[in-house]
């Protein structure tokens, strides 16, 4: 063991003349740094160096979720620009109610199946929560109608027994309106309301989404409330046609609004998602770079500082030998 | 004294950046007349003060025209579908929608109607231009102000679709009519039957 460690210190006492000249003498030097002994500092170098591959990893892998992200957010946000349109003409007949008072209110709370996605899950989920004791007192009974593997994790922890329905993988296939009315339909059918809220992120821009919450009254509610005036008010001057009696085609009406506000609730949802996705992956991407750097620097010194101390400890050592 | 000189800045910045921030609007909804519900808004900071409360359709719909007093000339539409907004804010002379009550020609200064529609024929009319659509079910709002929205599922301009394949369509859906046993089935094959027999309408009509 002694006679290999004399050779080894044979040969770097040869190349240090031409180390810091030559790439290849300089590789070799840390080569035979790596082979030598099983001391302190490779243990170190190694460490650092796994630590380095993971990160880079990690950096490759969230720069690939922020590119499919991108490439599916340009897809779904020309749907969702051009289903802008649908919600509208409702709102511009009944107007927007979201104060208004009734004994049974469902909460449409709409979230994401897949994680990743920044925080828009959790402002869903606390908007969720205080409309829910906004919408709650005596007499009142609030339920939640959850879409979204996410707003389920974290409702299901202290309102379990409010959540009605739970709905998951919407968006296994692309989102069209048949899906999204059926749904509703299901919601409709198994639900009893006077008012459904549903709680979804607008898409503003790339970097920002705005909750929001939209508001659908049933027909009853909707005829009592045009008694008691305001925009609903002016509903009595609308003339109904088709249908046998009023309060049909205000059924179908209020049937028909809630599937297409839904369907822009759920696409504006889909493209916030994929907006949140890009931005937290972006960041990630940035911090997996910042710690590269600077696992790089740690490397470099502890790999610098272990040369000189062989270097002090060969020299000292000639120095002894001939001095 | 220059010590306060980037608090000043940064305070000066900030309120920059706040306020070109509340002025941006969608850069494809339709500019956005800042009303929100008041009352909604003070429950909301009674219950969750920490929270900024969450916007509402009415923050992000174009205000609509005040009823004239006198009868506009034009009538004006919009005419939007789930996936496209097919016409929007276009002044027309006429438009003449497929109600369930039969086909009702909306002319500006018409009374304010809710209309529910059938499958049937659509047409806009404008100067001496008409363009046709036909149109699966939907609503029609005629409002005060001579604005109408049209809102349907799914519509086609007329010129897009095959006679032929509306003829064996119609053969077809007769057939399981007929041999139809659950309601279900004979409800689903009677849509078919109507669907098709407007679409055979509207294409010799």
């Amino acid at each position: 063991m002694a006679m290999a460690a004399l050779r080894r210190e044979g040969r770097r006492l040869l190349l240090s003349p031409v180390s810091y000249n030559s790439p290849v003498a300089a590789r070799s030097a840390i080569l035979s740094d790596e082979l030598g002994p099983m001391g302190a500092r490779s243990v170190s170098t190694q460490a650092v160096r796994n630590r380095m591959k993971s990160v880079k990893n990690i950096q490759k892998i969230t720069k690939a979720m922020k590119m499919v992200a991108a490439s599916k957010l340009r897809a779904v946000q020309v749907r969702t620009e051009n289903s802008r349109g649908i919600w509208q003409p409702f709102t511009a007949l009944l107007g927007d109610n979201p104060s208004v008072d009734v004994k049974k209110n469902v909460i449409v709370a709409i979230t994401s199946d897949k994680g990743l996605c920044g925080g828009i899950n959790s402002t869903s989920v606390k908007v969720s929560k205080a409309l829910y004791k906004l919408t709650s007192g005596p007499e009142k009974e609030t339920k939640y109608v959850v879409l979204g593997e996410k707003g389920k994790v974290q409702l299901v922890r202290d309102s379990k027994n409010s959540i009605e329905m739970n709905i998951t993988e919407l968006q296994k296939n692309p989102l069209n309106y048949t899906q999204v009315s059926v749904l509703a339909d299901d919601i409709l059918k198994n639900m009893e309301y006077d008012a459904l809220r549903i709680i979804y992120n607008k898409f503003q821009s790339v970097v920002s989404f705005l909750p929001t919450v939209s508001t659908i009254l049933s027909p009853e509610t909707v005829e009592k409330e045009s008694e008691a005036g305001g925009k609903l008010g002016s509903l009595d001057f609308y003339e109904i046609e088709g249908g046998d009696t009023k309060a049909e085609v205000l059924q179908n009406l209020a049937e028909f609004q809630f599937s297409c506000v839904l369907f822009n609730a759920v696409l504006e949802n889909a493209c916030s998602e994929l907006g949140a996705r890009m931005s937290a992956m972006d960041s990630s991407s940035r911090n997996a770079g910042e710690m590269l750097d600077r696992l790089t620097l740690t490397y470099n010194r502890t790999r610098q500082a272990s040369i000189t101390t062989e270097l002090i400890e060969i020299i000292s050592g000639a120095s002894a030998l001939t001095g | 004294m220059y010590r306060h000189a980037p608090r000043l800045l940064t305070r000066v910045i900030g309120g920059g950046v706040r306020r070109s921030a509340t002025a941006r609007a969608f850069s494809t909804d339709l500019p956005a007349a800042p009303s929100e519900d008041a009352a909604f808004v003070e429950a909301w900071r009674k219950v969750a003060p920490n929270i900024d409360p969450p916007k509402t359709p009415l923050a992000f719909m174009k205000p609509r025209p005040p009823t004239p007093s006198s009868i506009p000339s034009k009538l004006t539409i919009n005419f939007v579908l789930p996936y496209q907004s097919e016409i929007s804010n276009k002044e027309v002379d006429m438009v003449i929608v497929p109600a369930t009550t039969g086909q009702m020609g909306v002319l500006p200064g018409h009374v304010a109607t809710i209309a529910e529609l059938k499958p049937g024929l659509l047409s806009v009319h404008e100067g001496s231009e008409v363009t046709k659509y036909f149109v699966s079910s939907g609503f029609a709002f005629v409002h005060g102000n001579s604005v109408t929205d049209i809102v349907a599922v799914e519509a086609v301009p007329v010129d897009r679709i095959d006679l032929s394949l509306v003829q064996k369509g119609l053969a077809d859906f007769t057939q399981k009519l007929n041999s139809a046993t659950t309601d279900l089935e004979k409800a689903e094959a009677q849509i078919g039957v109507d669907v098709h027999s407007a679409l055979n309408a509207a294409l010799s009509g």
